[in-house]
């Protein structure tokens, strides 16, 4: 809940294990445990979702004072707080708010016998099958059976059949003997994203979690369910089977694959990505990320990963793999051999500001004129991808000063065409696949230098080759579409040779003047801060997790109106 | 009133005092508007509409009338809850989803004097100003159903429903929805879920309590059958005489439905209160069957505790404690509430010293892991769970500790569950591990002991090794 929701709203006493606390008035009594450390174990509660209060693991004692006669007087404590009168029925915390002088008990007999006894049911029909099941590690049934179960089951009988392994969707798969009938999924799909595809079907033990006739598990958010499954019910079919949970590298950053920009944490062992999952932030993507976004790291992990600069010398028919040092000094010795006017740089709104102050840096040490940017537009939908397909367009905009992004690129194709551009440098972009620029036009280039992840047939074209690092292999900033500043950060070092493009910058302008003060990427930012207004004051740590608004739109997110809207309602905490 | 005649062989027995069944198995009766009318029909719909609403609420109050549905809630009471301040439509439904087992009245209101609850479901739609009403029906009364539709059509045509009811200006539709065969879908808020066309999954109370956030989130007044009618006799006699029927607290009349082991079951209209346990069974059913003793009543619907044939009850009679047998039972709602079970819903199941007790739970867990919704972790489970012990009981494959973890599952579930349904299942197992602990223990096969399989499974399994073999 954002603090300023709670402002001029009532606060209310309330005893939580024996200590006193105020709480906005409204405050459901789970999120007031919370907010005093106090963990309430849960499983179909979730705050982005409404609240059925169906899996009975938030049980609590609960009591209030007692009901006056009418004319009696509260009898207060020196502290002015009431006698609780504590109720034998226990209550579920997800659903109910707080009270003045309410009493919660988490750690009573009662409570204690309750979480007990949930748990024991939940394990009497669920499989034992941890080994082999991909929630391992970050299953909330097993967290709490070992916090709250009693490690033995009384249950003699035979364990309840139901459908195993089933497609349910494209990306999704369902094991109804690990659902514990949360309905988190169903909620999600109904209730957030508006594709009502899943329900129960049967009655009592025998229910089943299934799509209805016909249907599928289809839309651009499924993979989300898998996130808030608690249990292995429903998996991934792209992660599963290929990462024990406990064995990967967890790094927060942001997914790349549109200007939303959404926070997610990036799962990785030894140099390899194995997922992508939402990381919340209210301001940007609350807990969601699309799938497309979320499956769009493969191309990490491809055998098409250039690995090593290469160079191709005039006459040559093969590109050589050289070492940086020599691809460096060739590259800038190359460079020099033009005047200014005859040399374009094309970079790209998928690289991170940094890269991008970089980039800045070397235009202006070689006096270049003709700078732009490849613009990708594709279609928005109404809940969190951007109709802008790059991911930092706004932090190439302004740390490159461009007027018009995508302007330029007619001029660049005009001047080589005519000979008046005879050098390019593209920075992670492959023009051939991705703009109108072809093999015949490039080909009139006295000089080509391509800077991308992955091999491709501008690369082939190009004299220069270098490796630059994807999202997950770099550190830095983007700007998101609603002007927000967020960080990535490195998961781990790209395959082979890779640089990220501010180092290949750095290096390039060292090779021309001899030096630039620039060691690491802090330093980077700290420069960009000293030459550009908007982020002055600014450093990399200061942006944190959670990124800070940078430049004002007046966009927002349909997924997060909506969201606001449900909270105003009550139907969900947020 | 004149007197009635009842059909041969069907004739109430003295101690009854027909109301609500007056017209039960009467000769001559059936279930047009026409019949209803020449005995005074409607008359009291009239009445009460040059009543003001709240004064028709404050009447149904004073008369005390608790709900016949099982709870025993005041009616008047639960009418008061709509929120004053309310502007919302409110909805006004009958739950005619008789489900709990051992109850069988609502059927024979429905089925043989349809106008009486058309005509009380009118009243109390004005008294709580609702103009749109639902009779829930379950799946099971297609004929009720069926009835029901005739009786309303003849009721609109007559203006007793519709546009302007009586020529008062007040309007009023009713709708009779059946329901799909769910025991849950007579709990009110499962109801309304059902009646809304979901899964009849009863919602979580705070904050859905259907007086305030009911059917469409309105408030919302759910009534059961025999209530309903109740409120069309108390218009009729006045708060007054009303109360004076029955005792006090536990006013009018209820009709309890006998089942189980006596010579005469059925359906007895009685004052509440003015009948004990033991009149009912060996004066109004004509006694235990030949050669049998009482072992046990389950005294208000499946779900109420059982009461052991040889138990001592303490009751205050006055300022006293006086000590009683299970005979001496006042039939009210306070008398078996202080003996540790319900009045209910008025099914009473009468056991005899034939039934095996294992035998008896065992029906009952079959029935209610059966109709348990599936919405909650311990219901679910739980209720499925001592299904499979009591399986295991009753066909000799269970040990001495499976009665205690049975009980241990009954806890478990009591209290900690979204609806009532979560008491309703687990209470029989409570009482009945209870009071006839030594009994299931003497079920259990010790040599069977912590086998899951039946014994017919275990010669299978024999059957099979001999043939490979």
């Amino acid at each position: 809940m954002s603090d300023d929701k709670q402002q001029g709203v009532p606060m209310v006493n309330v005893q939580i294990d024996g200590e006193w606390h105020q709480f906005p008035k409204g405050t459901r009594m789970i999120e007031a445990c919370r907010q005093v450390q106090v963990e309430v174990p849960h499983y179909c509660y979730h705050p982005k979702l409404s609240s059925p209060g169906n899996c009975r693991m938030c049980l609590v004692e609960m009591g209030m004072p007692p009901r006056l006669a009418p004319g009696e007087e509260p009898v207060k404590d020196k502290d002015g707080h009431q006698k609780i009168g504590w109720m034998p029925r226990p209550v579920i915390a997800c659903a109910n708010a707080v009270a003045e002088n309410m009493g919660i008990r988490t750690d009573s007999e009662l409570t204690k016998a309750c979480r007990e006894g949930v748990m024991e049911f939940l394990l009497v029909n669920h499989p034992l099958d941890c080994p082999i099941c991909d929630q391992a590690g970050e299953c909330s049934l097993q967290e709490y059976s070992a916090e709250h179960g009693k490690g033995d089951s009384r249950f003699r009988d035979e364990k309840n059949k139901k459908p195993k392994n089933v497609e349910i969707g494209p990306r999704i798969r369902l094991d109804d003997e690990r659902c514990i009938m949360c309905s988190r999924c169903i909620r999600f799909c109904a209730e957030t994203v508006d594709d009502p595809v899943l329900g129960f079907t049967d009655r009592g033990s025998h229910t089943v979690l299934a799509v209805h006739p016909n249907q599928q598990l289809a839309n651009d958010y499924s993979m989300n369910t898998v996130d808030i499954c608690p249990v292995g019910a429903l998996t991934s079919n792209d992660f599963r089977f290929q990462m024990r949970t406990w064995f990967m590298k967890e790094t927060s950053s942001i997914c790349t694959s549109c200007g939303r920009g959404c926070n997610t944490t990036i799962g990785s062992r030894e140099g390899t990505v194995f997922r992508q999952t939402p990381r919340d932030n209210n301001e940007v993507n609350s807990a969601w990320m699309c799938d497309h976004g979320r499956m769009n790291y493969h191309y990490l992990n491809s055998e098409a990963r250039l690995t090593d600069p290469m160079i191709r010398k005039n006459g040559e028919e093969a590109h050589q793999v050289v070492p940086w040092s020599k691809a460096i000094r060739f590259a800038a010795d190359e460079l020099l051999k033009f005047n200014a006017s005859e040399v374009a740089v094309i970079a790209s709104g998928r690289m991170t500001n940094e890269e991008l102050f970089m980039t800045r840096r070397l235009i202006a040490e070689l006096s270049v004129e003709h700078v732009d940017i490849v613009l990708r537009r594709g279609k928005a939908d109404d809940y969190l991808v951007a109709a802008d397909k790059n991911p930092n367009t706004a932090g190439a905009k302004l740390v490159l000063g461009l007027k018009k992004p995508g302007g330029e690129l007619a001029a660049i194709q005009k001047g080589i065409e005519s000979g008046e551009i005879k050098a390019l440098v593209v920075l992670q972009e492959n023009l051939i696949d991705d703009t109108d620029f072809t093999t015949e036009l490039l080909g009139k280039l006295d000089f080509l230098l391509t800077t991308y992840p992955l091999a491709n047939p501008t690369a082939d074209d190009s004299h220069v080759v270098l490796p630059g690092a994807a999202f997950a292999e770099k550190d830095g900033t983007m700007i998101n579409v609603t002007g927000r500043l967020q960080r990535l950060n490195k998961a781990h070092q790209g395959p082979g040779q890779t640089m990220e493009v501010w180092e290949i910058c750095r290096d390039l302008i060292l090779a021309i003047d001899g030096g630039n003060g620039i060691y690491g990427v802090d330093d980077v930012f700290k420069e960009m801060a000293g030459q550009i207004k908007a982020f002055a004051g600014l450093t990399l740590s200061k942006v944190g997790d959670q990124g800070l608004p940078l430049l004002k739109t007046k966009l927002t997110v349909p997924m997060l109106e909506r969201e606001k809207e449900r909270i105003a309602k009550g139907e969900i905490v947020g | 009133m004149a007197k009635v005649k009842y059909i041969a062989g069907k004739e109430p027995h003295a101690k009854e005092h027909r109301m609500i069944f007056r017209n039960v198995d009467r000769e001559g009766w059936d279930t047009s508007l026409a019949t209803y009318q020449k005995e005074g029909g409607y008359k009291q719909l009239a009445k009460a509409l040059k009543m003001e609403p709240k004064a028709v609420q404050e009447e149904v109050k004073a008369a005390g009338l608790r709900g016949r549905g099982g709870a025993g809630f005041p009616t008047g009471v639960k009418w008061g809850f709509v929120p004053p301040n309310n502007t919302k439509p409110v909805y006004l439904i009958c739950n005619a989803d008789e489900s709990e087992p051992g109850t069988f009245k609502d059927r024979y209101i429905i089925h043989q004097d349809p106008h009486q609850l058309i005509e009380g479901l009118i009243i109390s739609a004005y008294a709580v100003g609702a103009h749109l009403a639902y009779i829930y029906i379950r799946e099971e009364f297609p004929e009720g159903a069926q009835i029901l539709e005739t009786a309303i059509e003849e009721a609109r045509k007559q203006k007793f429903l519709g546009k302007n009811v009586c020529g008062t200006g007040f309007e009023l539709e009713i709708y009779v929805h059946r329901g799909a065969g769910a025991y849950i879908c007579g709990e009110e808020t499962g109801l309304i879920e059902s009646l809304e066309g979901k899964r009849p999954y009863p919602r979580i109370k705070p904050p859905y309590f259907p007086a305030a956030m009911g059917l469409y989130l309105c408030p919302t007044i759910v009534n059961n059958v025999e209530s309903l009618c109740h409120v069309k006799h108390i218009i009729d006699m006045g708060a007054d005489a009303y109360g004076k029927l029955g005792t006090p607290r536990n006013t009018g009349t209820r009709i309890l439905c006998v089942s189980g082991d006596v010579k005469k079951p059925g359906y007895y209209e009685i004052q509440v209160g003015k009948v004990t346990m033991g009149e009912l069974i060996n004066d109004m059913c004509g006694g235990m069957k030949e050669g049998r003793k009482l072992k046990a009543v389950i005294p208000g619907g499946s779900s109420s505790k059982i009461l052991r044939a040889d138990e001592k009850f303490t009751l205050k009679q006055g300022d006293k404690d006086v000590e009683i047998g299970i005979e001496d039972i006042p039939m009210d709602f306070d008398s078996l509430m202080a003996c540790g079970s319900m009045a209910g819903s008025g099914g009473v199941i009468v056991i005899d010293d034939s039934r095996a007790i294992s035998w008896v739970l065992n029906n009952l867990n079959t029935f209610y892991a059966h109709e348990s919704c599936g919405q909650c972790t311990p219901c679910r489970e739980g209720s499925a769970w001592m299904k499979k012990i009591t399986d295991r009981i009753v066909s000799g494959n269970a040990s001495p500790e499976d009665v205690d973890t049975l009980e241990s599952v009954a806890y478990n579930i009591d209290g900690k569950t979204i609806c009532a349904f979560g008491e309703a299942c687990s209470w029989p197992t409570e009482a009945m591990v209870a009071k006839f602990r030594d009994e299931l223990i003497g079920d259990t096969d010790g040599k069977n002991a912590k086998r899951p399989v039946s014994k017919e499974t275990q010669e299978a399994a024999k059957n099979l090794k001999s043939l490979t073999t």
